[in-house]
């Protein structure tokens, strides 16, 4: 048997589907959900010294390969780890992704009222199958407690050398990577703890379910903060990592690295509806190389009782108090009508970096800040009107040129994709007679 | 600033505040053109006139001869770098705490407290609205930053640098001996000191004359005291923000230090006539 260390294993999902009602334009996004590859999505509730982490992964290995050796801040014990349901974290992942939207010309000839249009559909999400197989016995290291929550067995170990954790690891037939050691050791001496979780086969088929749930754990700490650092030494290249933070007081950033707003409400092409996986993934990948691969990209900011546009309704307050959200009222029947429902006190914070050992050398460091600006990541499409028009309507088709030639420049700037390409992509309206544009040639010199 | 050296030269600007000035007004510029890391330009307004009518009663109502503008500008720009909120009421209020703190908590003719570090820890304290970002300035505009201190440090011949490098010193000695406990690489305790927001804590906060002690063993003795307090609320407490909280933890010393270890009160301009003593040091 071999098995993997993994820090935390998810599944991702970036954008989803739906169109909702909205007067900040009408919601069309649809991006692929396996747009990132060994990406890992963590809900961090945090109020206080009290924080509840949901770690969801993606792993995609042999079934029994799985095993995660999850570091916690603090010493915990049984009773404070549990077994979450996918769909919240896929929930969060579709209320706060970055999103499509999209708004029609009017007739240019006639006073014309907007008409809106609303359609929600949720994404359908892959899923992995993965079992585990049960430990050896210990040597050197005290399990505290072993015990089988959901589909996992658990043990919790109480190790304080490194090199006997590491020993029983190996004796237990665990893939250790090269340089975990002196991680763990490191961990070990900051007082954070370790606990292991396999599937339970058995468990698993009498439960029915075909893959992995998310971990979760309430510990008490000061520390805010998220252990990335045994991730990043058996990752073959960088990994995606999404953090969403649910806060009292507003936006959550890192202290130890630059957290960055990734460009919003850019105007872009038509054709980007179609293509709106490929331009987030290149948008991201140029955004974070801009930022010297050192940056943390904020996604959503946002007061989780609303949001315009919708990319899925926000939570109800039975599911975020099953994410952890402790302070929210009890009596509440979980129903969520987004302009009526009074605030809930909890505001979502997404974060998203693409990391490893070189770039990110240091466990991410959290601080809550005063913040409550809302803020999304947001892309408009126009598009122009086709009807037939009962006047001359030169004017408006010479603005709807000269907007396209922004779209096409500003898609450029923000994905890296070739300004002659994506000119080409466009399409004109009746009646327009395209402008050659040239691009000077010591512009395509470089390219 | 300094573009002539006739200018330059001029007796007037052997006033170092001059250079910080110079040097705090382009971090301003590069931040919020460059880094657009969250500086609202209504905060950096209220602030700046808010610090100037504070400077400006609290001259008149001590009796002082004349109104000098200049320290309360650094304090500004300081307090506009670091304070991040979103209420502007709360950015007129730092800049009141500043600027007033200097002129109510005094002992022995020193104010107590540095006026941003103050206000910054008094907002955190009485609002959660208010908060300091110290991760926002990314590894590239660490380097322009720490040369632009560097550079200042030399342009000002500073005298009155001890303090920051005894800060500097131990600050750096505490996270390498950390790593090196920990067995951590030390590209670990190289990120955690690129950090701008300690580096403008470093020359520009825990460096005021005014408020560090005035001999020179007791500011060596004061920076390491800073530096081991912050040290240890940033890596044994957790908690965020250590320098800024350790600088007015470490602020009531001064008066206790000053008493033992004797030494000159510091003037920003000496009287004219003297040019050997017109820089004193730094700030």
């Amino acid at each position: 048997m071999r098995m993997l260390i993994t820090v935390a294993v998810v599944v991702l999902t970036v954008a989803i589907t739906t169109t909702a009602q909205a007067f900040c334009g009408f919601y069309v996004a649809r991006a692929d959900t396996s747009l990132f590859n060994r990406a890992s999505q963590v809900v961090l509730v945090r109020d206080a010294d009290r924080t509840v982490i949901t770690m969801a992964n993606d792993f995609r290995g042999a079934v029994e390969d799985f095993a995660v050796v999850i570091p916690v801040p603090t010493f915990i014990e049984r009773g404070q780890i549990n077994v979450a349901d996918r769909a919240l974290v896929e929930h969060l992942d579709a209320y706060t992704a970055p999103r499509l939207v999209e708004y029609h010309d009017p007739d240019p000839c006639a006073r014309y009222e907007l008409r809106k249009n609303s359609q929600m559909s949720d994404a359908a999400l892959p899923s992995s199958v993965q079992e585990g197989d049960l430990a050896g016995r210990s040597q050197g290291v005290t399990i505290e407690a072993s015990y089988t929550v959901g589909e996992y067995d658990i043990l919790i170990l109480s190790a304080s050398e490194s090199d006997g954790l590491i020993e029983w690891l190996k004796e237990n037939n665990y893939n250790i990577p090269k340089g975990a050691e002196r991680v763990v050791g490191s961990y070990l001496k900051q007082d954070m703890r370790f606990f292991v979780a396999k599937v339970n086969l058995a468990e698993q088929s009498k439960l029915g379910y075909s893959y992995l749930r998310p971990l979760q754990v309430a510990y008490e700490s000061n520390k805010f903060m998220l252990p990335i650092r045994l991730g990043t030494l058996n990752a073959n290249g960088k990994q995606e990592l999404y953090v969403y933070a649910l806060t009292r007081t507003g936006r959550v950033e890192t202290t130890n690295y630059r957290t960055v707003k990734l460009p919003s409400d850019t105007e872009v092409p038509e054709f980007v509806q179609a293509e709106f996986a490929e331009f987030y993934r290149d948008m991201f990948a140029r955004q974070t190389i801009q930022e010297n691969e050192r940056a943390v990209f904020l996604e959503y900011a946002w007061d989780m009782a609303w949001c315009d546009p919708c990319a899925a309704d926000p939570m109800s307050q039975d599911e975020l108090r099953r994410l952890g959200v402790f302070w929210t009222a009890d009596d509440s029947n979980g129903r969520f009508a987004p302009s009526q429902s009074p605030a809930q006190n909890v505001f979502v914070t997404r974060l998203h970096l693409r990391y490893d050992r070189e770039h990110f050398p240091e466990d991410l460091m959290f601080q809550e800040t005063g913040d409550r600006q809302n803020y999304q990541g947001r892309y408009i499409i126009r598009h122009p009107y086709k009807g037939t028009t009962s006047c001359d309507a030169s004017q408006y088709k010479t603005s709807v040129r000269d907007r396209q030639e922004r779209e096409a420049q500003a898609l450029a700037n923000l994905t890296g994709w070739n300004i002659d390409e994506i000119r080409s992509k466009i399409p004109r309206i009746d009646g327009i007679t395209p402008e050659p544009v040239v691009t000077p040639w010591w512009k395509r010199i470089w390219q | 600033m300094c573009m002539g050296t006739t200018t330059c030269h001029a007796p007037r600007f052997r006033d170092p505040r001059f250079y910080q000035v110079a040097v705090l007004g382009l971090l301003l510029c590069y931040g919020i053109v460059a880094l657009d890391f969250g500086i609202r330009w209504q905060n950096a307004l209220a602030i700046l006139a808010a610090a100037q009518f504070t400077q400006f009663l609290g001259t008149r109502a001590a009796g002082l001869s004349r109104f000098d503008p200049l320290s309360a500008l650094i304090t500004s720009m300081s307090l506009t770098l670091l304070l991040r909120t979103d209420v502007i009421a709360l950015a007129t209020l730092a800049a009141v705490i500043a600027i007033g703190s200097k002129f109510l908590i005094r002992i022995r003719g020193k104010h107590v407290f540095n006026p941003a570090n103050a206000a910054l820890v008094s907002l955190m304290l009485i609002s959660d609205k208010a908060w300091v970002s110290s991760g926002q300035w990314g590894s590239a505009a660490i380097g322009a930053l720490a040369l632009a201190c560097l550079g200042f440090m030399v342009l000002t011949r500073a005298k009155r640098s001890e303090t920051t490098i005894a800060f500097a010193t131990t600050y750096a000695v505490l996270l390498v001996g950390r790593a090196l406990w920990l067995e951590d690489p030390l590209t670990i305790p190289l990120h955690q000191m690129q950090n701008g927001a300690l580096l403008i804590f470093a020359f520009f906060m825990i460096s005021d004359p005014k408020t560090s002690p005035d001999a020179r063993g007791g500011r060596l003795l004061f920076g390491a005291l800073v530096a081991s307090i912050a040290y240890t609320i940033q890596f044994i407490f957790y908690e965020p923000n250590g320098p800024i909280l350790a600088l007015i933890m470490s602020a009531p010393f001064v008066p206790l230090i000053d008493a033992v270890l004797q030494g000159q009160l510091y003037r920003w301009k000496q009287p004219a006539g003297n040019p050997a003593t017109q820089i004193k040091g730094v700030f």
